[in-house]
């Protein structure tokens, strides 16, 4: 329960996860990750050598459908819940280029 | 008592066939049901969003095909409720995030066009945890649901408004949706029935995702059969959906009466330790001697990796749980990476440098705390450096756990054990330890790694808490079968309810009409 993970490190995962956090948040947060990842590390107690990793619940393989047209969600209906939109496209700030 | 009282207490079942003889309307079942939403909801906060005019014209037509003389469907004109992270074409899919508060689904969930298709009259959607993150529905972004049999408590989660509402009679059975209890769980804490169906049984094809590995959609039902008729309906591979198998879907109801001759039931030691409420304890072993008098075998089976223990400081400790919680994590921080305040959902007002700043500060402000948790824990167990130690032993835990049950259930034909480690806990008790929260799945979340299906029943009612009036709060237990072994998993829960008498249980508040 002492343990706490470094302020960097979750701003850091915050950066990763792209989540803005308050200073607040980086304590809190930085104090209870560390307590469920302390319950985490209870795996290492476990003799995992040579097991395959398991992904899935079911492992389907090559799961291949017919490479024939059909119909497609509208325009509209894509860009119905868009915030922000231009005629067919999603509209965003500036990505590239002076960001002032 | 009045006509509605009546139409609210038969089940799913007794109410399709008395709409398919004509002696209720369709109409009249909705119209029962919008009058229980009417007097209970305020109390409760099952729903997100009623939908009383679109149910009253589904019944109407109903009546109008029933009138031509037309075949209305195995479930028609039957009052239900789907979770709200189900993406319907008609009213808002929320998935109780504020992420997503006007989201209007452009295309609408498998499960729920086979509902539609069979007949199904839609009330609307019910709360959860945020993106079905959580065990008690107070992580909702619109506010916690509570408990039928006792409004200080939560009815668990995540599917807690479809538990809270199929128990108080504000739908005749509903739709959830299980990654590591979220069906059985609720359904323990409310006295109802859930199944979570194997993995790869019904479409997750319009299911928002959380952990796409785990997920599966399922009913919660007032009885086993009722349960069975709504997990053949919604059954069945879906081209839309490439993990849902390629298998016929048989008859959930033809087998109902007829568990396995020579049944055999496994009781996993490792589940039955000093963690376990006493209580419980009991009723889980009196349900085994009830089958035993029955004339099925009891035999002990172990599932080493799925133990439950307590540690040193009296915490809950498994090793499953944490299997568990990394693998779903992970998962859900790539699945909610689409959460970006552009293609849909919320976006920050305020101006942005970037685009970087618009999704942080739109995510920031979208998310509620228990999804920020996640997504974080999930990003660092997925990031350089960490993932070998969290993510990829996870996933070797995970095929441990899994080769446990398959040996285990080499020696009988189920599982029995608690569905959940406590009966309905109160509102807050939980909510300042996140870990607290997670432990309350510690005797479901075995069954979602490993694919299995697993039933939850009521298993008796508890002691009443002193000074509380009234009945006692209910004790779930879960039947945990082989893939695809649903029919014998509902016969056998099946075959409970008729020896024990314990079935279709009512909360006191839904008595009262």
């Amino acid at each position: 329960m002492s343990r706490t993970i470094d302020e960097t490190i979750v701003r850091h995962i915050g950066k990763l996860s792209r989540i803005e956090l308050t200073d607040e948040q980086v304590a809190t947060f930085g104090r209870q990750l560390a307590s469920i990842l302390e319950y985490f590390d209870k795996l290492t107690e476990l003799d995992t050598e040579g097991v395959e990793p398991m992904p899935h619940a079911v492992e389907l393989r090559n799961v291949l459908a017919e490479d024939s047209p059909g119909v497609s969600l509208p325009t509209e209906a894509a860009l119905a819940n868009a915030a922000q939109r231009d005629g067919d496209f999603f509209m965003v700030p500036k990505v590239i280029g002076d960001s002032q | 008592m009045t006509i509605a009282g009546n139409l609210t207490e038969l089940t799913a079942i007794e109410l399709r066939d008395r709409i398919a003889s004509g002696s209720v309307s369709a109409g009249q079942a909705a119209r029962a049901y919008l009058d229980a939403i009417a007097a209970r909801e305020p109390a409760l906060h099952a729903y997100n969003e009623v939908w009383a005019d679109r149910a009253l014209e589904q019944a109407g037509a109903i009546d109008a095909r029933r009138a031509a003389g037309q075949d209305i469907g195995p479930l028609g004109g039957v009052p239900l409720a789907v979770k709200d992270n189900m993406c319907t074409l008609y009213g808002r899919t929320t998935c109780s995030s504020k992420i997503l508060a006007d989201f209007r689904a452009p295309y609408q969930a498998t499960a729920v066009d086979k509902l539609e298709a069979a007949g199904a009259v839609i009330l609307g959607k019910t709360n959860l945890d945020e993106f079905a993150m959580g065990s008690s529905t107070e992580n909702s972004g619109f506010g916690p649901t509570r408990n039928p049999w006792d409004t200080g408590r939560v009815p668990g989660g995540s599917s807690g408004g479809s538990a809270a509402a199929v128990a108080a009679r504000m739908c005749a059975g509903a739709l959830g949706s299980d990654t590591g209890g979220s069906i059985r769980q609720p359904a323990a804490f409310c006295g109802v029935v859930g199944l979570k169906p194997t993995y790869g049984r019904i479409s997750r094809y319009g299911l928002v995702a959380y952990g796409s590995s785990l997920d599966q959609i399922g009913p919660l039902a007032r009885d086993v059969a009722d349960a069975a008729l709504l997990t053949g309906v919604i059954s069945g591979r879906d081209p839309r959906d490439s993990t849902s198998v390629p298998r016929d879907v048989p008859d959930m109801l033809a087998g109902l009466d007829s568990p396995p001759v020579g049944l055999r039931i496994g009781l996993p030691k490792e589940f039955y330790s000093d963690a376990l409420d006493p209580e419980i304890n009991r009723a889980i072993h009196a349900a085994a001697e009830l089958f035993k008098a029955a004339g099925a075998r009891i035999v002990e089976v172990s599932l080493p990796h799925s133990r439950i223990d307590r540690d040193a400081a009296g915490k809950l400790s498994s090793h499953a749980a944490a299997c568990y919680y990394i693998v779903a994590m992970a998962e859900a921080s790539s699945n909610l990476a689409r959460y970006d305040g552009v293609h849909y959902g919320h976006r920050t007002a305020e101006k942005c440098r970037d685009i970087v700043e618009l999704y942080s500060r739109s995510r920031a402000e979208g998310f509620g705390e228990e999804v920020k948790r996640r997504i974080m824990l999930g990003t660092y167990s997925l990031s350089a450096g960490y993932y070998d130690a969290y993510y990829n032993k996870a996933l070797k835990v995970r095929r441990l756990i899994k080769n446990d049950f398959d040996a285990a259930l080499e020696r009988c034909d189920v599982l029995l054990c608690p569905a959940a480690p406590t009966t309905a806990f109160k509102l807050g008790e939980k909510t300042d330890d996140p870990l607290m929260m997670y432990l309350a799945d510690i005797y479901t979340v075995s069954v979602n790694l490993s694919g299995l299906p697993g039933l939850s029943i009521p298993a008796a009612l508890s002691a009443a808490p002193s000074g509380a009036p009234g009945a006692g709060l209910p004790i779930g237990m879960q039947l945990i079968g082989p893939v695809f072994s649903e029919p014998t998993l509902l016969a056998v829960g099946r075959m409970y309810e008729k020896a024990s008498g314990v079935a279709r249980l009512v909360p006191p508040m839904a008595k009262k009409v």
